[in-house]
């Protein structure tokens, strides 16, 4: 009985089933997917001993690595030379930019110690070995033996590469003053501390260190202690994790992970609760006689509960089956796309029976919760009543009776809102499914959205320059003249950048002070509505968000602690806050930050547009350009940059496409055939009445249809809310993500449920063809 | 052939038939049981008469009234709506005259739940070409004021009076009805058979009323009798008794 009823349920029972499987599927996916990187975080950081605290200064002799480790928590420091220089690799027309981190020349264990992928570890002594990052390497397919040329210290200089490498410092490896990572033409070497100090003239001293801490070490105070021993050296605030850029996107990653694992989930087995109670609720309905005939035959109620609880459970068993192995298969693929953005030794799905386990029991309370009320209702029919039909649908004056509404529409369309009406809870669950998949799909649209729009404005209206250099040192006149005067160069925008800590009374941060010239057109400051904001000829210009960090408003005055030179403490008024979309930056005139800083008309480094035509000159010659420490390229960039991004954007599209069609053809058929079931004899008699296939099946339809029409507003409307929330969720001190949402996003989910409603609808009312004509004739219902 | 040969020269049998049925057999198939339902009938109805047929359970007067009604087609033999040939016809052709020109009343009425009496007309005179208005059709059976009553709101014979209207609102050019007292206590079955009378006299519609209740026979035109999925018999009423009249 239990197989035969499985058979003749199997449509409506195999959609539940396949909701059921994507949130399994989802679950386990997503579940498995954070604790393998968490997994393969926490091992690789213990491992191979990612630091607890960075700072990087302008160079402190050798005897201070002293002074450091007497700090109280400090449990290690390694110090080292870490220096940013111009690569040229073979293949790549733009100069690449290197950052060249000096390791032991002997192989030792030490912080952010490197897992060694391929090749070997530098010959000590060495003055042209290095070990290259493995994204880097990978990017320029570059190889051990292979040679890029690196200007050191203004000087020209082959390095090979001996070894492949990753560090868990560099898990997702972005250069200075980038966005995202640009693999190509950014990179890490690492080389032996001997010849890379000699190249710097930095024998004995030390320009960076990494520490480990003690257990119990207060962050905070190592930090300020460490600035304090560092501040005549030169030392840049020193920081923890925390604001560690990798280790900072890995985690924020792995948040993320966790929650969309919780709530995605959710959605889906709401829906296959709601969907099994539907199909067994009208399978206790249609079953009522032989309910009675078992009880009278003396079955006890439990047995015959049983029964209804067990197709649940089948159901439920079949979406676990499907759900468990497509989870599994999709968390492979989720991992090897992380690989495209996280760099690890290796990143194996781990597999966590407690993540299946639990998958397993949450479907089983849903399916559980799904056929409680049908089983109820089995377990409760007295014998006799259940033997007599079941009363015929009763209606009465509701809504429509009371307002002109009923005027207006014919027959049929009164049926169909009365019909809706009459499921009342029914009715609001199934447009509450279709509508969580609409907003899936709007939600899917948002990041795209977002993303595109984010793009757009940063490298259209505010970065409005082909390439970025910076300069080694800051840069006097004369060399603002050359950079100027290079190939290619139409126009250059020198600027000035100086890493300062901002105060406002007990509150502080970190951040840089940039300098640009007024009236300059290659890098813009925007308010909200993207509309240029001048700079003033005084003060400061703040990123809202360090604004609202800081809480400070215009005319109120910050406290600027300069972290260079003659690390000079000045008070600026705050002019006013701009909108900008990455990161907390204070901007100003830069005459007037030269002269804050004492200093001449100097410059951090300059923005370039171009002429394209003349480009491969002008990369040649900043090649081998010793003032220049690293160049950006706007567009080269960005096309890498959609490169990687249109590999997952396209997969989680796909996903959610998916998931969006499954629950809204898993309501739409379910909601459809239960409608059937319930008004067959309904449609034959109008069959009977001369109604064609079509009308009967625009009436049969006529409910989901309206149903659809209320639900793809409200997941419009779910939609945005969610995205909103997230939009606030995902506003940080690194980014702030607007809330964009285009009109093709919200078309598109509309029109995939559609197209998934579509297909059911005709699934259905194919079974149109197939009612008895002759039996409604007879029968009663 | 011979039974229903002498009605043929009937006075009160006007010119062609409205229904000429001739030669039909039906044979369900039943695993590898053939069933006989209807073995050679010939028949003809004629505009306006109200017909009964008469018979037990498995006599094969209702698979000979779906054939009628273009909802079911013989095994063999011919039927002809006045010249078209309903055994030829496409389903879209046969539902077209299911639409057109047939009235069905249901022994369980059928009525959709979710409108009112007046609505549950409605929605059949909204697709019928040359329809009375559905209070008009109301009126003809005496439910005027029951108008805006859901069906659960009805008694069992105010329902199959609504049904009666929802068959004859659209004028049709034959009325089917399926033991519409079958569901009825002996008063109410009585007022539903007053009405039909009263459709068949007042519209003249062409009437054929199933039923197994033989006192029913008295108020037909005439009478024919089924077994075993053959006209037995065929008998006119010299006197058409009223539905008043009849008991049982």
């Amino acid at each position: 009985m239990l197989l035969r009823d499985l058979w003749h349920q199997r449509g409506q029972l195999l959609a539940a089933a396949l909701v059921v499987a994507c949130g399994i599927a989802s679950f386990v996916s997503m579940r498995l997917t954070y604790e393998s990187l968490l997994a393969a975080r926490d091992s690789y950081y213990r491992v191979h001993r990612f630091a607890d605290v960075f700072v990087h200064l302008k160079r402190a002799p050798d005897v201070m690595a002293q002074r450091l480790r007497e700090i109280p928590g400090v449990a290690e420091v390694h110090t080292r030379v870490v220096m940013g220089v111009t690569l040229d690799v073979p293949g790549l027309a733009e100069p690449a930019t290197g950052r060249l981190v000096s390791v032991p020349d002997r192989r030792q264990a030490m912080l952010n110690d490197l897992f060694l992928r391929r090749g070997r570890y530098i010959e000590p002594g060495s003055t042209e070995e290095v070990i290259a990052s493995e994204a880097f390497a990978a990017a320029n397919r570059l190889d051990v033996g292979d040679r890029v040329g690196a200007v050191i210290n203004g000087r020209w200089k082959s390095l090979r590469i001996v070894g492949i490498a990753l560090s868990p410092e560099f898990i997702f490896e972005v250069g200075p003053g980038a966005l995202f990572p640009d693999n190509r033409r950014f990179g890490v070497l690492w080389m032996g501390h001997q010849a890379l100090a000699s190249a710097f003239d930095m024998d004995g001293a030390f320009n960076d260190a990494v520490f480990g801490l003690a257990a119990g070490a207060v962050v905070p105070d190592v930090l300020s202690r460490i600035d304090l021993v560092l501040e005549r050296y030169g030392g840049l605030a020193a920081y923890g994790r925390d604001d560690h850029v990798s280790h900072r996107f890995i985690t924020d990653e792995i948040a993320q992970n966790r929650i969309s694992s919780t709530w995605i989930p959710g959605i889906f087995l709401g829906v296959a609760m709601f969907l099994l109670h539907l199909v067994l609720s009208r399978l206790v309905s249609l079953q009522r006689t032989q309910i009675g005939l078992l009880k009278a035959f003396g079955y006890g109620r439990g047995p015959v509960s049983l029964h209804y609880l067990q197709l649940a459970g089948a159901t439920v068993s079949l979406g676990v089956v499907l759900g468990t192995g497509a989870g599994l298969y999709l968390g492979e693929g989720l991992t090897a796309l992380y690989l495209d953005y996280y760099r690890f030794p290796a990143l194996p799905l781990v597999f966590s029976p407690e993540v299946v386990g639990a998958g397993v029991g949450l479907s089983l309370v849903a399916a559980g919760l799904g056929a409680a009320g049908a089983v109820a209702r089995a377990f409760e029919l007295p014998p006799a009543e259940a033997m007599r039909p079941e009363r015929p649908s009763s209606f009465h004056p509701g809504v429509l009776e009371r307002t002109r509404l009923r005027r207006l529409l014919p027959p049929a369309g009164r049926m169909i809102l009365r019909s809706i009406a009459r499921r009342g809870w029914k009715s609001v669950l199934s447009a509450l499914g279709i509508a969580c998949a609409v907003g899936l799909l709007v939600l899917g649209g948002f990041f795209m959205d977002t993303l595109d729009y984010m793009l757009r404005v940063q490298f259209q209206d505010v970065q409005r320059d082909n390439v970025t250099v910076y300069f080694n040192q800051p840069g006097s006149a004369a060399v603002q003249h050359d950079v100027r005067h290079l190939p290619g160069v139409l126009h250059a925008e020198p600027f000035r950048t100086v890493p300062a800590r901002l105060r406002f009374e007990h509150r502080s941060r970190r951040t840089e002070v940039t300098g640009l010239d007024a009236g300059g057109d290659l890098y813009q400051l925007l308010d909200r509505r993207l509309r240029r904001v001048g700079l003033p000829a005084d003060g400061l210009l703040l990123s809202r968000k360090l604004a609202d960090v800081l809480q400070v408003g215009a005319g109120d005055r910050v406290t600027v602690e300069v972290l260079e030179g003659e690390r000079l403490v000045r008070s600026l008024e705050v002019a006013g806050v701009v909108d900008d979309l990455v990161g907390i930056f204070a901007y100003m005139d830069r005459a007037a930050l030269n002269r804050l800083l004492r200093e001449d008309s100097v410059a951090s480094g300059a923005r370039l547009r171009i002429d394209v035509r003349q480009s491969a000159q002008l990369y040649d010659t900043l090649k081998h350009m010793p003032a220049v420490a690293g160049s950006i390229f706007q567009e080269a960039a960005l096309d890498s940059f959609e490169q990687i991004l249109d590999r997952s954007l396209r997969v989680s599209t796909l996903i959610n496409v998916v998931f969006a069609c499954v629950i809204a053809f898993g309501v739409v058929y379910n909601g459809a055939r239960v409608a059937l079931s319930e008004r067959g004899n309904e449609l034959a008699s109008l069959r009977v009445l001369g109604f064609t296939r079509r009308e009967v099946a625009a009436m049969l339809l006529g409910e989901q249809v309206v149903l659809m029409l209320l639900a793809i507003p409200c997941g419009f409307t779910l939609g945005t809310w969610v995205s909103w929330f997230l939009s606030i969720q995902l506003d940080t001190e690194m980014y702030r993500v607007p809330l964009v949402l285009t009109p093709a996003s919200f078309a598109f989910s509309a029109l995939v449920v559609i197209a998934a409603a579509l297909v059911s609808g005709i699934i259905v009312a194919s079974r149109i063809n197939r009612l008895d004509l002759i039996a409604v004739l007879k029968t009663r219902e | 052939m011979n039974l229903t040969d002498p009605l043929a020269e009937n006075p009160a049998s006007p010119g062609a038939p409205v229904f000429h049925v001739h030669g039909v057999s039906k044979v369900y198939h039943m695993g590898e049981v053939a069933v006989h339902a209807l073995r050679g009938i010939d028949l003809d109805l004629y505009a306006g008469e109200l017909v009964v047929l008469l018979g037990a359970s498995g006599s094969g007067k209702s698979t000979l009234l779906n054939i009628l009604g273009g909802l079911d087609v013989p095994s063999s033999g011919e039927v002809f709506y006045l010249d078209h040939a309903l055994t030829a016809a496409s389903e879209e052709e046969l539902t077209r005259f299911r639409r057109e020109h047939v009235g069905f009343v249901f022994q369980f009425y059928n009525l959709i739940p979710s409108l009112t009496a007046l609505e549950n007309v409605a929605l059949v005179t909204e697709i019928a070409p040359r329809a009375m208005p559905p209070a008009e059709a109301l009126e003809l059976v005496g439910l005027r004021e029951r108008r805006n009553h859901f069906p659960s709101q009805l008694s069992g014979g105010e329902q199959q009076r609504v049904a009666i209207a929802r068959a004859v609102a659209k004028r049709p050019d034959v009325l089917l009805c399926d033991e519409p007292t079958g569901a009825l206590d002996y008063a109410t079955g009585r007022i539903v058979l007053e009405v039909l009378a009263r459709v068949n006299r007042e519209l003249g519609t062409t009437t054929a009323l199933i039923t197994h209740n033989a006192a029913i026979a008295g108020m037909a035109d005439r009478v024919i009798q089924m077994s075993s999925g053959r006209i037995v018999t065929t008998a006119r009423n010299t006197r058409r008794l009223t539905p008043a009249d009849l008991s049982w």
